[in-house]
């Protein structure tokens, strides 16, 4: 799998929030893509929006409760169709697979459209391996392949990076003059890919879903990429999540309204291509053959977990990320792995286990504003509390990760709040304490209008770095009560 | 077909699961995933509006303070109660009242969150309404309390109880009073900050706006970026203080930008936070509760 820096978080995001020029790509997020979701809601109606929302997750209710009965039927529609269904219970068997498929098909070029799922499995590393030379044709996918970086947002995976720098990376790995004029730099993707699709053995994609009913591979991109590699190369490989299966091309329908909607404002991308099967007798193109490979990688654990399996209703469109504030504050690696945002921090623990990720459901204000906006209506902060539920009291010690310190003050915290007259005489002896402080020579406080401007204090001062406190005040509310409120006013 | 692929079915990609359930894959048996529904969370509707007014006897209420106002903001809680008893509500408090249990809900221990939800259920019993002053504690009451007991169907059946039972400040104003215009008076320019809890668990949007809008003296301006989160988010604002004031930076800048001398929100932690990053720059920004604001009324301003 894709490296793993998630314990990095809180290290990699101090970084990342300081990053003037990742302030100014981010800020795109908000302004515009969330912008342009907003203007193609109004146009639809905001009704008739939540309509869609609810009916596309009664759909996804249903086949992920229903699983098993529509990966067969999709699996004997596709080998009706002349194609082929690998299942793979994780990243090594994925990766086996499309391994065995190129060394017994002698493939030595492939391309490649934009596939989530290939990034988690690590997929180019497992295929040069084999000496296959992968290229990337989205052309964000294409400048993070250069780059050798992982995708920085769901939807534009090279968001981060500036026109300069993707001229300078074109000039140092393709050889080509300087020009950071951006439709020169798309012309030039496209004359170094153009080449590649006509050499290509193999094409692989990804899949926004798969139809149970036909057999039906769904991919919808804005390029064109999609469909030379789909349908250029002798062979295509579809690989992907299980949970992308949907019963029918009826329920296709609602999701072709909701994600480009949600992804970019779109109300259809400029390509929606349907696959099923290889070329037909009669075909005057496409592959001689086609492989879908249907990978669990730690799926089926999210789909067993009545608190997880939500997470996969998930259809990328990435309008949570656009919407987070955590997010457009530290940007995408931050998160440390494939994906990034609010639903990356469900996935990620989830998928590489939460030790390893247990700062990414800690890293949220929980103000919801994702879950507001997700087109399958995804709960995404009660996950979040779900996951961090696991890491304070898992009783399986491999997902408990909570540290000495948390537990220490939670006990002290539900001890103090048990007892109203602890809770009383802790007031009181904070006061005492705050007092004592003000007299001593070397203050650990200092004031200002009668705010607490820096406590020298473990915990207290990570709130001071920035923000001013209030002092603990000589009444609580419940003193004032019982001296001039319980008679009445 | 060329080649030998090794060929295995989806039911051994799934084995994980299968292996976990003796008899069945639970696939086949969670036709109704327990909490993947967000159905059974869903609070009780709120009273319609009015719906006290024709009553003849005051309506009883009980006050859930909320730590931060006990222990740091004690004047919030005073002026909560003298605009609830001016606008006729019976009020109570119950002086043993403790914390809701969010903080811990919210960092994971819901063991220790159920032992002080328990205490709440049980001191809110026999009331008739709970008003809370907090955005976040009242969603924490209305509506987490059901996640909480989710498991208990005791439990559960009190947590459901008390949940019809529980309003936002602004909400019960508006909700269950009826009250378009509390009479009062401010003098002065305010903009708003809408909680996120408040916002998006209690679904509370217009009501504290239209409460300012009626305030005589008053001058509401809107706040740009008003519903993004202010960053408070309680320990996510010691655990990751660098984000945490990220955001605040651009609420502090987006509240300055209004030219208003007051900043009105419902919940105390978002001012802890958003009047910290005034006050840390010397900002004569003044950060009210909606109660402080309504609590000034005419006839104590002539
Ligand atoms: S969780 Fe929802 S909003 Fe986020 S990427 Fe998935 S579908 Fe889109």
């Amino acid at each position: 799998m894709a490296d793993i820096k998630t314990k990095d978080f809180s290290k990699a995001s101090a970084v990342s929030i300081l990053d003037p020029q990742l302030r100014r790509a981010l800020r795109q997020v908000g302004t515009g893509f969330d912008a342009a979701r907003r203007a193609a809601i109004d146009e639809v109606s905001p009704k008739l929006w939540d309509e869609w929302r609810e009916e596309a997750r009664r759909i996804k209710i249903h086949s992920l409760d229903h699983l098993d009965y529509y990966l067969d039927l999709l699996e004997q529609n596709v080998t009706k169709a002349g194609g082929h269904v690998h299942f793979a219970k994780d990243a090594a068997q994925a990766n086996d697979i499309m391994a065995e498929l190129v060394r017994t098909r002698n493939i030595k070029i492939a391309t490649k459209s934009k596939s989530m799922v290939s990034e988690e499995l690590s997929l180019n590393p497992a295929l040069e391996a084999q000496g296959v030379d992968v290229y990337e044709t989205d052309l964000g996918e294409y400048i993070i392949q250069l780059a050798e970086e992982t995708p920085f947002h769901l939807v534009a995976p090279a968001l981060h990076k500036t026109k300069e720098q993707v001229a300078q990376l074109f000039t140092d790995k393709l050889g080509i003059p300087y020009n950071d004029d951006i439709n020169a730099l798309a012309a030039a993707a496209r004359l170094a890919l153009r080449e590649k699709f006509l050499q290509a053995d193999l094409g692989i994609s990804g899949a926004n879903f798969l139809v149970a009913e036909t057999g039906t591979l769904v991919i919808i991109t804005n390029e064109g990429n999609g469909r030379l590699s789909t349908s250029a190369p002798r062979i295509h490989v579809g690989i992907t999540g299980m949970e992308k299966v949907i019963p029918s091309l009826q329920d296709l329908a609602v999701f072709l309204r909701l994600l480009p909607r949600s992804a970019t404002g779109q109300r259809i991308t400029s390509y929606v291509s349907m696959i099923t099967g290889p070329r037909r007798a009669d075909d005057e193109d496409g592959p001689e053959e086609f492989h879908l490979i249907i990978v669990d990688n730690g799926r089926s654990k999210m789909l067993a977990d009545p608190d997880l399996r939500e997470a996969l209703y998930c259809i990328r469109c990435g309008a949570c990320l656009n919407i987070c504030p955590v997010y457009q504050k530290v940007g995408g690696h931050a998160y440390g792995w494939v994906y990034p945002g609010p639903i990356g921090a469900i996935v990620t623990p989830s998928l590489v286990g939460l030790k390893e990720a247990q700062d990414l459901p800690q890293a949220s204000s929980l103000c919801g504003a994702c879950r507001e906006v997700c087109p399958v209506n995804i709960n995404i902060p009660r996950m979040l509390l779900h996951l961090r539920q696991k890491s304070a009291e898992s009783p399986d010690p491999s997902e408990r990760s909570a540290g000495l310190v948390p537990n220490l003050l939670a006990e002290g915290y539900t001890r103090v709040m048990r007892s109203p007259a602890l809770l009383s005489a802790s007031h009181k002896l904070g006061r005492w304490q705050q007092n004592v402080w003000a007299a001593m020579p070397f203050f650990p406080f200092s004031k200002k209008g009668g705010m607490i401007r820096k406590a020298s204090l473990p915990l207290l001062s990570r709130w001071t770095r920035m923000r001013d406190l209030p002092e603990l005040p000589k009444e609580t509310f419940r003193d004032i009560w019982k001296k001039d409120l319980k008679e009445g006013p | 077909m060329p080649g030998r692929i090794r060929a295995i079915s989806w039911s051994q990609i799934l084995s994980p699961v299968a292996a976990s359930n003796t008899t069945q894959s639970p696939l086949r048996q969670s036709r109704l995933p327990r909490s993947c529904l967000s159905a059974n969370l869903t609070p009780a509707d709120p009273a319609q509006p009015g719906e006290r007014l024709s009553s003849n006897s005051p309506p009883k209420a009980d006050l859930f303070v909320t730590c931060i106002i006990d222990q740091l903001y004690p004047q919030v809680g005073v002026s909560v109660v003298r605009v609830l008893r001016r606008l006729g509500v019976d009020l109570s408090f119950q002086e043993d009242q403790t914390c809701c249990g969010q903080p811990l809900y919210n960092a994971g221990y819901s063991k220790k969150a159920r032992t002080l939800a328990r205490r709440v259920l049980d001191t809110f019993e026999d009331s008739e309404y709970v008003v809370v002053p907090s955005g976040s504690c009242a969603a924490m009451m209305r509506v987490f309390y059901l996640d909480l007991f989710r498991d208990d169907p005791a439990m559960l059946k009190q947590a459901e109880l008390l949940s019809s039972k529980v309003y936002e400040f602004s909400q019960f104003l508006t909700s269950v009073l009826g009250a378009e215009d509390t009479g009062s008076t401010y003098s002065g320019t305010a903009t708003y900050h809408p909680s996120c809890h408040l916002l998006r668990e209690m679904k509370v949007r217009d009501e504290p706006q239209s409460l300012l809008r009626s305030v005589s003296g008053l001058e509401l301006t809107d706040l740009p970026g008003a519903e993004t989160c202010c960053g408070f988010g309680g320990a996510f604002s010691i655990k990751f203080p660098h984000i945490s004031e990220g955001m605040l930076a651009d609420k502090v800048e987006n509240v300055v930008s209004t030219g208003a001398d007051t900043l009105v929100s419902c919940d105390m932690g978002c001012l802890m936070q958003i009047g910290g990053g005034l006050s840390r720059q010397d900002s004569e920004i003044k950060v009210r509760h909606l109660a402080q604001v309504l609590d000034q009324d005419h006839s104590s301003n002539s």
